[in-house]
């Protein structure tokens, strides 16, 4: 059974209340504390030695979906954990993920995923996932995703990475190899505070004709925290890639976006485009002039650009 | 009641110092239907700020209701019943309509309530009102956006600024209904900058804005025959040419 603090977890970081519908995979300081399967979808321990689990889904599984969250809330933690997803042709699936830590300790809590996909020919996958950490301990919150993505021809798969609170340092890295008429789609958002933070370094190989990828990235940097964005797009065929860093800087923070475009194909047509700045002046007189304060102002502006 | 005394906004630039806004002393009763005119960088704008609380006076005073509000910021002017529809609109990533409306009324407005404002301003609200307020959204668009923004505030002092400024002809008809029936929606003194003739036509007083001074103020009766025959109101003529009919209602 869950206890009070692991279920809030569960809430923050994939939006449960309860047992999810489906297939899950719940696992609570380094132990797995709840499992379901479908007909459609297996979930069984690695046995090679490594702590994970490999997600099996059948070919042609629609409108299924697949919670895998992470809680750790005990202090001192550190793990790190392989999840293999294996999509068959033709699905249309949901997969959410997550990590919530709560650290009241002193010592470091840390949660290294490291996601492995792949998603058959045109199939369709919305994956998830948020990072949520709190605690008062002076233990830090550390969380390193890898997901690695290989997409074959004509699947789309669609990405959401959300860090908004409580989480100290990140390191985030995202590969992805795209075949003929795949697409894949990244809206990060991530807001740091204080001293934390972030990293996110993506890089996308647009290996097949007709690939496509658009990564979008919307981030808050406050305090004293430190951002770096880094995207690369290789393109190897005739394909399109998109890449977006858009960021808010505030007090004394520190935001770097680093781009890179490799263009391999005359038709290969690559963009990246990049915006640093503070809030809008013009934005905060705007909301003033209809009666917010300057703070209820900047909540909301920023409250907005992170949606 | 809105009284300026002596207001003047200096900006320094390479040459030295300049009055955007020089000596200005201005009235504006209350209830009363206001139109201030005058030629391009006159200082109409300038003079809107500073009204607002965005342009703190070089020197002068403001009294707004006989309270002195020349140190009072933005939101506390807004709070007492001041605002401000924008020449040019802001842009919000993220901002939804719905949600700029619900800010401008201080309460959760309910959808319907909302596509009222919307309709107010010739926009099919429907199709508006989850829409981002950004660059997706026309000029035209952002603009009556940014008016129904400041009717659905309904303060007793109103300012807009070039309200027809980007809105094609069609909507315009519509627009100028908006205010024509303004006094009823807002209840409160309204201040429009403008060159239009069909809004100078419904104005209880006319001011034209030179140089950073008060050039006329008068009565609409009295100015506006003066001042059609002048550079101010060269777009009077243009307003006789848009259609009677044809406004496009949803
Ligand atoms: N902050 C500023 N610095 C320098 N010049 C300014 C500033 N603000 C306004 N001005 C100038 O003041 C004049 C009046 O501007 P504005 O009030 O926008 O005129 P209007 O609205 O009557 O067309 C213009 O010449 C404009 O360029
Ligand atoms: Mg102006």
């Amino acid at each position: 059974m869950l206890d009070k603090i692991q279920m809030q977890m569960l809430t923050e970081v994939a939006d449960l209340h309860g047992v999810p519908e489906g297939a899950y995979n719940i696992r609570v300081n380094g132990e797995k504390a709840a499992r379901n399967t479908t007909a459609n979808i297996d979930i069984a321990t690695k046995t090679d030695g490594k702590s994970g689990i490999d997600i099996r889904i059948k070919a042609g599984t629609k409108n299924e979906s697949v919670h895998i969250p992470v809680v750790l809330s005990e202090s001192g933690i550190k793990e790190t954990v392989y999840n293999d997803f294996f999509v068959g042709e033709d699905c249309d699936v949901v997969i959410v993920a997550g990590c919530g830590i709560h650290n009241c300790g002193s010592q470091d809590s840390q949660h290294d995923g490291v996601h492995r996909f792949f998603v058959g020919k045109n199939s369709r996958v919305r994956y998830v996932e948020k990072h949520y950490g709190e605690g008062d301990g002076r233990g830090k919150r550390v969380l390193n995703p890898v997901t690695e993505v290989y997409q074959e021809a004509g699947s789309y798969v669609d990405m959401e990475m959300v860090q908004i609170k409580g989480v100290d340092s990140t390191r985030r890295v995202t590969r992805a190899e795209l075949a003929e008429n795949a697409t894949m789609v990244v809206h990060e958002r991530l807001m740091t505070h204080a001293d934390q933070s972030a990293e996110s370094v993506y890089e996308v190989a647009l290996n097949g004709s007709g690939s496509s990828t658009d990564v979008i990235s919307r981030s808050v940097a406050r305090d004293s925290s430190r951002q770096v964005f880094e995207a690369a797009i290789i393109g190897n065929a005739a394909c399109s890639g998109h890449a977006e860093c858009d960021a808010i800087i505030m007090d004394q923070a520190h935001v770097a976006a680093v781009p890179k475009l490799d263009a391999r194909n005359v038709d290969a047509a690559l963009i990246h485009e990049a915006a640093i700045g503070k809030i809008a002046g013009d934005q905060l007189i705007k909301l003033m002039s209809l009666g917010l304060t300057e703070a209820e102002a900047e909540e909301q502006i920023i409250g907005g650009f992170l949606r | 009641m809105l009284e300026l005394k002596n207001v003047t906004y200096t900006v320094t630039e390479d040459k030295g110092s300049k009055n955007i806004i020089d000596h200005l002393d201005l009235v504006i009763p209350d209830g009363k239907f206001v139109v201030i005119t005058g030629p391009n960088g006159g200082g109409k704008s300038t003079l809107a700020k500073i009204i607002m609380g965005i342009n703190p006076v070089s020197d002068g005073q403001l009294l707004f209701d006989d309270r002195d509000i020349t140190a009072a910021n933005i939101t506390q002017r807004a709070q007492m019943g001041i605002s401000f529809a924008f020449q040019q609109p802001v842009h919000f990533k993220g901002i939804k309509v719905i949600d700029l409306l619900r800010l401008a009324t201080g309460v959760n407005l309910s959808v319907g309530k909302a596509c009222e404002y919307l309709s107010l301003v010739g926009l099919c609200a429907k199709e508006y009102i989850q829409r981002e307020v950004n660059a997706s959204l026309s000029g035209g668009e952002l603009k009556r956006i940014e008016i129904a923004t400041v009717l659905a505030r309904g303060t007793k002092f109103s300012i807009f600024d070039e309200p027809e400024a980007g809105i094609d002809i069609w909507s315009f008809q519509n627009l100028i209904q908006v205010f024509e029936n303004i006094r009823k929606t807002v209840q409160g003194t309204v201040l429009i900058i403008s060159h239009q003739e069909r809004i100078l036509n419904i104005a209880d007083e006319i001011v034209v804005i030179e140089n950073g001074r008060v050039a006329k103020q008068g009565p609409r009766d009295e100015l506006l025959p003066e001042l059609l025959g002048t550079a101010s109101a060269v777009n009077a003529g243009c307003s006789r040419l848009t259609p009677e009919k044809g406004a496009v209602k949803c």
